[in-house]
């Protein structure tokens, strides 16, 4: 992607991009509507999220009692616990149990965890062959593209885009890729020989169930169940904040994952997968290993923020941001795009390089009104916002624009009086009153819509001589 | 004992929409309400505070909070992002300052945004409006989210002889976002285009709201693309009469 541009010039990109406001617009209408749509005949479904968010509230609270309970349990049913603290740890880890492990190829189920640490680049440079075999991932992988949305990585491309992708890197035929049924028995032919082949699946891992020690995995195409079950290691990654406590808090969290991500009551596989083969069982991995990815989740503990780390990864709240939906994802810069990313990612790599994310907001609030476990992001898009000003700065413009501003407001006599001076600004300047142009940083205001003038007297100052003549 | 409110306006009513400071005093003294204006009103802090200047946001809110704390009478406010910022983020602002926060606290227990006060505090929807012809509503974020204002809206424009028509994607931002629009202009720009192709697709003439801001952002975007559709907050629509014509309309405003 552009890894160096800045957020603005990212932007710039996006909506220069032919065609991807109206995808981006169909797809997430779509998404949106049928989460409406799934929760409008979810009776009790507003009880079930309040349920939802005191469990994850509880989990994020007592974090490390549920991570060493789920630990615990997953060893006792012959899976091996790996405890990464950086994504770099979690990268050599996986490397290491490649190594060992003889592994030539792997293949990948949908895993956001392995995004963020950019594992295929790693893996690929330790000489294993990596196949994501999650459909959108493998054109992201075959396109050498980038998701753009956490559960729909290729929701900013076509069908027409993606027959492109798959007659330009695989030779495919037009008969091939003549419309999307055939493009899925294509791609269902191809991976289904790499799901043989594989000596590795890798996983990501919707939740983790601390009192079994079991993961959890749902996907809609079943690839998540060969990646993890027919290859001999079988490796899971996690991010540390995915833990539910009991099989029953899961049911909880489930009922709520699918019906806000694509409206479907479940999707169409879900996977709870504890402990590898056991002796006597026909299927399995003969290892599983359990990649425990902090990469500074905990240093969110106890901050402003730490809400963020409630989300189950629904992307939700992606489909029904208007600026995600006007963007799309890459414009983020980051892995996880949308409201939740906007958080997210500069809380976890810091406003240094992230500062713009939260601004990218008009704080309209639809993400805390669809997110399954209510997590609040505006109030959370604000304290980034107070923290970047206090850390990074800002904009000059601004920074004496809003001190002078202040300075203005308490004092009301010369609040009138500049205002009065802006009064005889803007009139000089507006035809009709509206202006076209305004100067300066606030020129971007007027590209796209005009300004009115002042009026010609304050609400104030005729309502004091209204008083006046009646007394 | 009549009622009395204190009507903060905004910064942006007074110096830039008058007329709605005044046809939401109307309306609320044909209510049987007594309006007094505090003086000193200025700005309730919310730009700086959206922007991260807590500092500055906290100037400002605590010199509005001393201007509304000289009366116990309750504050009626024509916007729903101020009264947000009023009733939801001011107290927080003063967390380690527990006078000040009690103050505004205090405050935000007897603020009010308009539409809530003439519907849920006193009952009123029928405000004999005169205003005809059709209209449609878009629900400003704060004040649905923030505030959960919706039915009342939507109770006193029924009451009024409009006829209204649908507003697709109504509750979808119209990407003001204050600073958001002039510096992320090129996000806001796209949000607002989609917002006016709907405004337009409702055939409406008047697009009706209960924020200047957001309609001043939509109005300048009509008259961008050099449409007539009247762009009215509710108050104007529910002061208009037969025996005192409409007060200004922000979109034909040139007049003032």
């Amino acid at each position: 992607m552009h890894a160096h541009a800045t957020f603005y010039r990212r932007v710039e990109d996006a909506l220069a991009t032919p065609d991807l406001p109206e995808k981006m617009e169909r797809a997430t209408s779509r998404l949106v509507a049928a989460r409406h749509a799934a929760f409008a005949a979810f009776t009790d479904g507003e009880h079930v999220r309040d349920r939802a968010r005191a469990i994850r509230a509880d989990v994020i609270a007592n974090l490390d009692r549920y991570l060493e309970r789920f630990a615990t349990a997953a060893e006792s049913r012959g899976g091996r616990v790996h405890w990464a603290e950086t994504g770099a740890d979690a990268v050599r880890i996986v490397q290491e149990i490649a190594r060992t492990g003889g592994v030539g190829t792997a293949v990948k189920s949908k895993s956001m965890v392995s995004e963020e640490i950019d594992l295929n680049a790693a893996l690929e440079s330790a000489g294993v062959r990596v196949v994501e075999t999650d459909l959108g991932e493998w054109i992201v992988q075959l396109a050498r593209d980038h998701p753009s949305h956490i559960i729909a990585p290729i929701i900013h491309k076509s069908g027409e885009d993606i027959a492109r992708v798959m007659r330009e890197r695989l030779g495919a035929s037009a008969e091939d890729t003549r419309d999307p049924a055939a493009m899925a028995a294509l791609a269902r032919r191809m991976l289904r020989a790499e799901f043989l082949r594989a000596d590795m699946g890798i996983s990501g891992s919707n939740f983790g169930v601390a009192e079994t020690g079991s993961l959890c995995l749902v996907t809609n195409e079943g690839n998540g169940r060969l990646t993890t079950t027919v290859p001999r290691i079988h490796v899971a990654l996690m991010g540390i904040e995915r833990i539910v406590s009991t099989l029953g808090d899961l049911a909880i969290m489930l009922q709520l994952l699918a019906r806000s991500a694509t409206g479907q009551k479940l999707s169409v596989y879900t996977n709870i997968l504890t402990g590898p083969r056991r002796v006597g069982e026909p299927d399995g991995p003969e290892e599983l290993h359990i990649v425990l990815v902090d990469n500074r989740r905990s240093g969110l503990a106890g901050t402003d923020v730490a809400e963020i780390l409630y989300c189950i990864r629904c992307g939700a709240c992606l489909n029904g941001c208007p600026v995600y939906q006007a963007i799309g994802g890459h414009a983020y810069g980051s892995v996880y795009p949308g409201p939740v990313g906007a958080v997210l990612t500069p809380a976890l790599r810091g406003l240094h390089e992230f500062g713009e994310l939260p601004h990218a907001s008009s704080l309209c609030g639809a993400c805390r009104e669809i997110c399954p476990v209510r997590i609040d992001i505006p109030r959370m898009l604000l304290t980034l916002r107070a923290t970047g000003v206090e850390t990074e700065g800002a904009p000059a413009w601004i920074a004496r624009g809003l001190r002078t501003y202040a300075a203005l407001a308490t004092r009301p006599a010369l609040f009138r009086a500049a205002a009065g001076a802006a009064r005889r600004l803007t009139r000089l300047r507006a035809r009709n009153g509206w202006i076209g142009r305004l100067p300066g940083p606030l020129a971007g205001w007027t590209r796209q819509r005009d300004f009115p003038a002042f009026a010609r007297r304050s609400f104030q100052d005729q309502w004091r001589a209204r008083k006046r003549r009646a007394s | 004992m009549p009622r009395r409110v204190q009507l903060f306006v905004t910064c942006l009513v007074d110096h830039l929409f008058p007329s709605v400071g005044f046809a939401t005093a109307n309306v609320l003294e044909r209510a049987g309400v007594t309006v007094t204006v505090p003086e000193g009103q200025t700005c309730c802090g919310q730009p700086a505070f959206n922007a991260g200047f807590h500092d500055e946001a906290r100037q400002m809110a605590r010199h509005t909070i001393d201007v509304l704390s000289r009366s116990n009478d309750p504050v009626v406010i024509p916007s729903g992002s101020c009264t947000d910022m009023l009733v939801h983020q001011a107290p927080r602002l003063f967390d380690g300052d527990a006078p000040t926060a009690g103050r505004a606290e205090r405050l935000a227990a007897r603020t009010f945004e308009f539409t809530q006060y003439l519907v849920d505090q006193l009952g009123v929807t029928d405000c004999g409006s005169c205003a005809r012809g059709t209209a449609t509503y878009h629900p400003s974020c704060h004040g649905l989210r923030g505030l959960g204002i919706e039915r009342q809206p939507r109770a006193l424009l029924e009451a009024t002889p409009l006829t209204l028509t649908p507003l697709a994607e109504a509750e979808t931002c119209c990407g003001f976002g204050g600073l958001f629009a002039v510096k992320m202009s090129d996000i806001s720009g796209a949000m607002l285009e989609r917002k006016l192709d709907r405004i337009e697709e409702s055939g409406a003439a008047t697009l009706v709201g209960t924020d200047v801001s957001c309609l001043m952002h939509i109005a300048g975007g009509l008259h961008r693309r050099g449409r007539d559709t009247r762009v009215r907050h509710l108050a104007e629509v529910l002061a208009e009469r037969e025996d005192a014509p409409a007060a200004g309309r922000i979109v034909s405003r040139g007049g003032g």
